[in-house]
């Protein structure tokens, strides 16, 4: 047995406004390590929920997304009349022509204008997306010029409240009801009859059709037929998978942007760290010496100094994850620069980063501790046992 | 000096320089000592004649630069660093002038700290803990802190770490140097107790008359040579 746990843990207490100190500074950088993840945790699981696995969207080839892309109406009726359509209980497809433009919008408060995304949606488009309901009002009747908002929107953006009038392809339209799309991208939207914004935007195509499948296993075989199809110029792609692609950019972004700022930070921690394990080393020299003098070897001292850090390091990691945590009330909006629209989501920390950041902070204290730990260690005893 | 029994310590032809820059200040010159089992020594001699650095020899934390060093018929100049480690927790009890107890452990713990060393069960470490802190009187200050503890019972402590794991020698470095002459009076007695009641041999280096006077011999170290009293 070597030097007991205690001995680290009460060297720690003893110092506590020093233990304090260091482990805020490495506790601000697991914040910002484990901040950044829960970001894009927070981004992809909007994206993310933002699909369902038993839709498909059909999109034009190599278009990254809906804003990007064109689907001719006469593709789009050859699509509606595939066989793979499920059919609703009121014997129409459960397959929705829609049209994603994007405005720009001024934020309440602020005035500050942000891209949003308006969808020209069919009859079966809320079906489609049985995570979607409307929160208030109605939706808007066909043929007229009526809309309805994401609660993002109909929050945070002028004009986008229920009975507020949203001016856009030079047309005013009516918010006659507000959807409530959870933490999906769908908050983000506004929608109305997409025969009337094609007219509005003046549009020819649709920008993607979304159907739900009849047999969802059926997919690998369906999305054969059509990209093999000479007469149509489209790809199909899960749901679920449509979005996580969306999300990939952003999210990427994110995790390298938190890396680099990481790596920055924890530099300057790392080496707060090692100075306040060599101050603890220098200020028990005697008792490194007479741990030595009674038998204990040199491994055991590096052992109880490594030990020492690491719980510096994981003081650390609680307090950073612990202020990470709070980060979850917060609800951010940013550009998704793949659908160049602006969306809203929230920090999510899950169990995976959780343990990273507190693997990171004991890393960081294993990296500080080690260079004292092994002066600690290699000091000769008499010269120790003369210091104290 | 003739023995019934070998010695428990036997130092042949011993010699030590330290170093400084390029410089070699010798220490102990040709030392030649025997200590008898269950003897109480007393090292004296003027600052740097070299007592805490044969005391050091002896108990296995510096190493000669020639001669050799028998204790309990183990010649322990040929040990390897961690090999030394190892007989010291099982051999040697260290006494120091400042007691060296770990501050952030409380009497019982910096006691148990050698036993931790051993293969013993926490409740046979327990029994052997309680039974030194016995010993010398402390068996109400288990609980406290080197730092609730008098000078005199720190020592006290710390002498019961030093035979918790019953080794046979106990050095002890200046063990009265720090105290006031009551608590001092106090040590040495415990000292003497352990000697004549418990056979332990008792190797310590002082400064004090009045402390040497408790050892059966004296021994003088001057430049670096060894002298029996005068």
């Amino acid at each position: 047995m070597g030097i007991p746990y205690s001995y680290s843990f009460r060297n720690l207490w003893t110092r506590r406004l020093t233990t304090l100190l260091t482990a805020s500074g490495m506790g601000l950088v697991v914040f910002v390590f484990a901040a950044t993840l829960m970001l894009a945790e927070g981004l992809q699981q909007t994206l993310v929920a933002t699909g369902s696995p038993d839709n498909v969207v059909v999109i034009r080839k190599s278009a990254n997304s809906e804003v990007q892309s064109a689907v001719e109406r006469g593709q789009a009726s050859l699509l509606e009349s595939a066989p793979e359509v499920a059919i609703g209980p009121d014997g129409n497809p459960l397959f929705a022509k829609e049209l994603v433009v994007l405005i720009n919008l001024k934020k309440r408060g602020s005035d500050s204008p942000a891209n949003v995304v308006i969808r020209g949606v069919s009859a079966a488009s809320l079906r489609l997306r049985p995570a979607i309901r409307l929160k208030e009002g109605r939706m808007p009747r066909p043929g007229s010029a009526e809309v309805v908002s994401g609660a993002s929107i109909a929050r945070r953006f002028k004009g986008g409240g229920m009975g507020e009038t949203l001016r856009f392809g030079m047309r005013d339209w009516r918010v006659v009801g507000v959807l409530d799309a959870g933490a999906t991208g769908f908050s983000s939207e506004i929608w109305g009859d997409s025969d009337q914004m094609m007219q509005a935007f003046r549009r020819q195509a649709y920008s993607s059709v979304i159907f739900r499948m009849r047999i969802p296993s059926e997919f690998e075989a369906f999305k054969a037929r059509v990209e093999s199809d000479p007469r149509l110029t489209v790809e199909a792609k899960r749901e679920t998978r449509y979005y996580l692609d969306q999300s990939e950019a952003m999210s990427s972004f994110l995790r390298i942007l938190g890396m680099v700022l990481t790596v920055v930070f924890s530099i300057g921690a790392v080496i707060g760290a090692t100075i306040t394990m060599y101050a603890a080393v220098a200020n028990r020299i005697g008792e490194i010496g007479t741990l030595r003098a009674l038998g204990f070897q040199r491994r055991s001292i590096l052992s109880a100094f490594i030990m020492e850090a690491l719980l510096l390091g994981l003081c650390g990691g609680i307090l950073g994850v612990g202020a990470a945590s709070f980060m979850q009330l917060i609800t951010i909006s940013t550009m998704n620069w793949q659908s160049f629209s602006e969306l809203a989501f929230s920090f999510s920390l899950t169990f995976g980063i959780l343990w990273k950041s507190l693997l990171f902070s004991l890393v960081m204290g294993l990296v500080g501790g080690m260079l004292p730990a092994v002066r600690a260690a290699r000091m000769n005893i008499v010269t120790a046992l003369r210091a104290s | 000096m003739e023995f019934s029994s070998p010695p428990i310590v036997a130092i042949r032809n011993l010699s030590k320089s330290y170093h400084r820059g390029n410089q070699t200040l010798p220490v102990l010159s040709n030392i030649n000592c025997d200590i008898a089992r269950g003897e109480f020594v007393a090292l004296m001699g003027p600052s740097g004649s070299g007592k805490s650095t044969l005391l050091n020899l002896i108990a296995g934390i510096d190493s000669a630069d020639q001669g050799s060093i028998q204790v309990g018929g183990i010649e322990i100049t040929t040990l390897s660093e961690s090999e030394l480690a190892r007989w010291r927790a099982g051999n040697v009890g260290f006494i120091f002038q400042f007691y060296n107890l770990i501050p952030v452990l409380t009497a019982y713990e910096n006691v148990e700290l050698p036993l931790l060393l051993t293969s013993l069960k926490r409740r046979e470490r327990r029994d052997h803990v309680e039974a030194v802190l016995s010993v010398v009187g402390l068996s109400d200050r288990m609980d406290h802190y080197p730092s609730q503890l008098s000078g005199g019972q720190q020592q006290r402590v710390a002498i019961a770490r030093a035979i918790v794991t019953d080794p046979e020698i106990l050095v002890a470095d200046e063990p009265t140097g720090d105290l006031d002459r009551v608590s001092a009076e106090e040590i040495l007695q415990l000292m003497d107790r352990l000697v004549s009641g418990f056979g332990k041999t008792v190797i310590m280096v002082t400064h004090d008359p009045r402390a040497a006077e408790k050892a059966h011999i004296i021994r003088h170290l001057e430049k670096g040579e060894l002298n029996d009293a005068p």
